[in-house]
């Protein structure tokens, strides 16, 4: 009874103590460690705590949980994060189904969201939030891009291809928004598919004059290669999720050329960047991807912000967020009245340096782009 | 939509059942001799696939993968085999289902300890790259056909080694009355060993060779030992033949109701309904057939009364 007694005040204290010293900020990372998805995961923690370690602050904290890329775990970690943890502020998911799950209800809970990938439509229009912020993209703005590209380039016939999934739709949807052309063919595959013989049997048959395709992760590898393989030889289209710098290793020689739209690419001529990029591959022996850029400017953001207010003050933190005033590795960077990144969206090209893949930015697909639901958020 | 258009997805879906079959073969062997639910037969493939794309760095011949993925999957089937999987033989299937529920995710993690997060390059061998042309001017992978010998001849070696050989009248002795051939005085143990390492290495060899036109990652081995269970319950839970009549007829279903579903709806429906709907059905199409066989055959094509 006494040692009860005892443990509880202990405990007490030991609460007080740290409520009584949060001063500082402290964040809570839910991503994906393990599992089909972990490389990205992994990528988005490398450059937050990168970012959290150059600038050797004291007053922030951060703790981590692998989500395992389940929508129930997530919302679980949330909770425990907020309830038990105190954080004040969540990023570090990965995928739009879990931060479906997560966003709205950390938000409602007078928590700071910063997205560092996931940026579902729904969240960017009547979902909007005052306290969520996306500093990596709205989810259709590289396939809008990819469409500009397509225009510019002079396809006109396109076959587009992706997922059955709710991302899969935008995608394809983000992609006609811009492309003025005819559609030689629309498909949607299984999600997490892995043999496309059949659709790159379509796609022969069809005529078309271009391939776009949206294939995140090991599906974008498979299609790559087996494309690759069927000796077709139409140009092809992606978003940057197939060719970032994780992935390119593994698709190898079949992806030499193909363009791909992404808001970040590692030969961005800025300072920061190329300190970024260096300071990385010193750091982790890997070049970083566009994920890695993300999770560095989501804590390059978030210090901005505290050398400017005090969590506490939500509005004044809020403000000093929605600034945005600080060192992007993309060089010029904004928030939209919807706290969704106005950027330029840039085309890549897939080249081989020594024995490395990696992209080389050849053009502007989209300038300063916001998105096309800012206009449905009401805050 | 012409004839070849058909042809090519009719070969397509040949290679993928063959492919599926490598994975069911092994399945349904272990199922039918050892009575084991074997939930860790994916992570066999995943291993396979990634002896073999580190074997292919390292000496950059596509042989040696090979022979790589069969031994590294036959292996670690042989140490699952001797130090977990004998224990549970006597086991009801919950229990079986439990522990090699929970080697996937022991083999999952600790192939990202070894290799890390990042998918695996593999490449097929370069004498089997580009196309080939059949007859009626049909342009089809080289690779793929490849595979479609390949397979084929894989079960036609294991139909083989069922009929003639003294290890095959063993495994269906084993398969009829696992008591009655103790008690004659086979190493019943040892031939459960050698049944496990078979099924093991047939799961090694289709990640090796799938993984080369695909990823090779962490939990590749999951989406198809789903499709293999499904084949081994259309099949006949044990049979060999039934595994191949059922591998055959999911690669088929898969590859055409994807192709030929969208374009039905087509004819009645605005583009890109049809293509939605279509898709979706053709996803499920593989589950209607199972469902439709087990009604006419509780027991599925080739399960014993």
């Amino acid at each position: 009874m006494k040692l009860k007694h005892l443990l509880v005040t202990a405990t007490c204290t030991a609460l007080l103590a740290a409520t009584a010293q949060a001063e500082g900020v402290k964040v809570g990372m839910i991503t994906t460690l393990s599992g089909g998805g972990a490389g990205l995961g992994i990528d988005v923690r490398d450059g937050f705590m990168l970012a959290v370690e150059q600038a050797g602050r004291s007053d922030l904290e951060v703790v981590i949980e692998d989500d395992q890329r389940k929508p129930d775990v997530a919302v679980q970690l949330a909770d425990k994060m907020i309830q038990s943890e105190k954080v004040d502020v969540l990023t570090g998911i990965i995928w739009s189904n879990l931060a479906m799950a997560v966003v709205p209800a950390t938000v409602a809970q007078n928590k700071f969201y910063l997205s560092p990938n996931a940026g579902p439509s729904a969240l960017a229009g009547k979902g909007c939030h005052k306290n969520y912020f996306n500093v990596a993209w709205q989810n259709d703005n590289l396939h809008e891009a990819a469409g500009a590209y397509a225009n510019t380039a002079g396809l006109g016939n396109s076959f587009i291809l992706a997922p059955n999934y709710p991302a899969g739709k935008d995608a394809l949807t983000g992609y006609k928004r811009f492309y003025e052309g005819a559609l030689a063919g629309e498909l949607y595959t299984k999600l997490g598919q892995t043999d496309y013989a059949s659709e790159i049997a379509q796609i022969r048959a069809s005529g078309a004059d271009s391939v776009y395709f949206f294939l995140p992760g090991g599906m974008g590898i498979s299609f790559l290669k087996q494309y690759a393989d069927s000796g077709l030889d139409l140009p092809v289209v992606g978003p940057a999720f197939s060719f970032d710098q994780g992935i390119l290793q593994a698709v190898g020689a079949a992806a030499l050329g193909v363009r791909n739209t992404s808001q970040w690419s590692k030969d961005i001529d800025n300072a920061t960047n190329a300190a970024f990029v260096e300071s990385f591959a010193a750091k982790y022996g890997r070049l970083p991807s566009l994920y890695a850029s993300q999770g560095f400017d989501t804590a390059n953001l978030l210090i901005s912000a505290m050398d400017k207010a005090d969590v506490a003050d939500q509005d004044a933190f809020r403000a000093a967020l929605q600034a945005a005033d600080f060192a992007s590795t993309r060089g010029d960077f904004a928030f939209g009245p919807n706290n969704h990144p106005i950027q330029d969206i840039y085309v890549r090209e897939v080249i081989q340096e020594g024995d490395v893949f990696t992209n080389k930015i050849i053009s502007v697909g989209l300038e300063d782009r916001g998105d096309a639901y800012a206009a449905d958020c009401k805050m | 939509m012409s004839w070849i258009l058909l042809v090519e997805q009719a070969l397509n879906g040949l290679q993928f059942g063959v492919m599926l079959f490598l994975m069911a073969a092994g399945l349904t062997l272990i199922f039918g001799v050892m009575g084991l639910i074997n939930l860790a037969h994916g992570s066999l493939y995943m291993i396979g696939a990634f002896a073999a794309a580190a074997v292919a760095a390292a000496t950059g011949s596509f042989v040696l993968a090979l022979i790589a993925s069969l031994a590294a999957a036959a292996l670690a089937g042989v140490l699952i085999e001797a130090t977990i999987i004998r224990r549970l033989y006597d086991r009801d299937h919950l229990d079986q289902v439990l522990a090699t529920f929970a080697l996937i995710l022991i083999f999952s993690e600790g192939t990202r300890w070894a290799f890390g997060s990042f998918p695996l390059f593999l490449d097929r061998p370069e004498a089997l790259s580009g196309t080939v042309s059949l007859p009626f001017g049909i342009e089809y992978s080289r690779y793929r056909l490849a595979l479609i010998g390949v397979g084929l001849a894989v079960a036609a070696g294991l139909f083989w080694m069922i009929a003639k050989t003294r290890v095959g009248i063993r495994i269906r002795a084993g398969e009829n009355d696992r008591e009655m051939i103790a008690a004659l005085g086979v190493d019943i143990s040892r031939l459960y060993t050698l049944v496990f390492a078979l099924g093991a290495a047939l799961a090694g060899l289709a990640g090796a060779l799938i993984g080369a036109i695909q990823s090779v990652q962490v939990g590749m081995g999951e989406p198809v030992l789903i499709l293999a269970f499904v084949v081994i319950v259309i099949g006949g839970i044990g049979s060999v033949q039934g595994a191949l009549v059922g591998a055959i007829l999911v690669g088929l279903t898969d590859t055409l109701g994807g192709f030929l579903l969208p374009k039905a709806f087509a004819l009645f429906l605005s583009p890109a309904t049809a293509t939605s709907v279509g898709s979706s059905l053709a996803s499920m199409s593989i589950y209607i057939l199972m469902a439709g066989v087990l009604l006419v055959r509780p027991k599925g094509l080739f399960g014993g009364a």
